[in-house]
């Protein structure tokens, strides 16, 4: 494939873990992910394992998560529905939150590997895609499971000439997301690339704390969007 | 020859969309942060809230761009019409 080489920014090259001639793994991103996934489940288990009156630290960190995505639940979807989809906008929350930190805290660069480099998991367009279609099953499993078949009244409102626009929003709500999330993760990582490139010392590190803040918003706002896509179909 | 034709109108239309992506969100976050100010200047106790709201509709805004970033870097490096 042909690509272009600028100081050693590449875009699109991965560690490739073959098992046969079809079916191969990203092998950087399925280990960061699977680090950032066993972290957060080691954390949320060993952080409620006691819970006390008076929280302690881990649970006092836990308890401000949970009021977060509570309220992001509860303002999209309403009081009534909010507690059936906490869990899934919570997870999505808690993942992408956890692999943009660890794309842009841990320095993945003083690790070598063989081809491609270690970074976000989210910074391969796979990992995003998957998430924006688990957002779309889920959209469509809770509205099938709370309207049921008048789910599908859905596609000729407000009228019936809306129906083309309806079916075509369908597609394009995952893939905004998709892109939406990617785009910003590789953008930042774009950034600090080129600003390390030209100035090594001291001047990325203000574009490195955008990034880091940016990162944290996109989790909020990949989390808002999937609860609100639910909260638009069960409303 | 058809190769490097390709290349560089890869470049151009990438320099374009980037370029372009960023000119309508740019209006529309200057417009957001003034509406926000104001906001600010007659209810000061708000302030929180209209952060709150400022810098999400900010990166909803932001993500026009990137739409424009995606095309641009997939142009770049993984060019569907180069053979």
């Amino acid at each position: 494939m042909h690509s272009f080489l600028l100081s050693k920014i590449e875009v699109g090259s991965h560690l490739y873990v073959n098992f046969s001639d079809s079916l191969h793994l990203h092998g950087e991103t399925i280990f960061v992910s699977t680090l950032v996934v066993t972290t957060i489940c080691l954390f949320l288990i060993l952080g409620t394992r006691d819970l006390n009156k008076v929280p302690g630290n881990s649970q006092n960190v836990l308890e401000v998560i949970y009021d977060l995505v509570k309220s992001i639940a509860v303002t999209q979807m309403g009081p009534s529905y909010y507690s059936q989809f906490l869990p899934f906008v919570a997870t999505i929350f808690l993942f992408v939150l956890g692999s943009n930190v660890a794309g842009a805290l841990i320095p993945w660069k003083l690790i070598e590997i063989p081809s491609g480099e270690l970074a976000a998991p989210t910074n391969d367009i796979n990992t995003t895609a998957c998430l924006a279609i688990l957002t779309s099953i889920a959209y469509f499993f809770a509205g099938l499971k709370i309207k049921g078949l008048g789910f599908f009244k859905r596609y000729i409102k407000p009228a019936i000439f809306f129906l083309p626009l309806n079916i075509v929003e369908d597609f394009s709500k995952p893939l905004s997301l998709n892109f939406r999330l990617f785009g910003n993760v590789v953008a930042d990582e774009l950034t600090v690339a080129v600003i390390c490139s030209l100035v090594p010392i001291l001047i990325p590190l203000p574009v490195m704390m955008l990034g880091l803040f940016a990162s944290c918003l996109q989790a909020l706002i990949f989390a808002t969007l999937a609860a609100a896509y639910i909260g638009e179909v069960i409303e | 020859m058809v190769d490097s034709i390709v290349s560089a109108a890869s470049v151009i239309a990438a320099a374009i969309a980037v370029g372009f992506a960023g000119v309508g969100p740019g209006i529309g976050q200057g417009n957001a942060a003034g509406q926000a100010v104001e906001g600010i200047a007659r209810q000061p106790e708000a302030e929180g809230k209209i952060r709150g709201t400022l810098l999400l509709s900010l990166a909803f805004m932001e993500s026009l761009t990137i739409y424009g970033l995606v095309v641009a870097l997939s142009v770049l490096f993984a060019n569907p019409f180069l053979g």
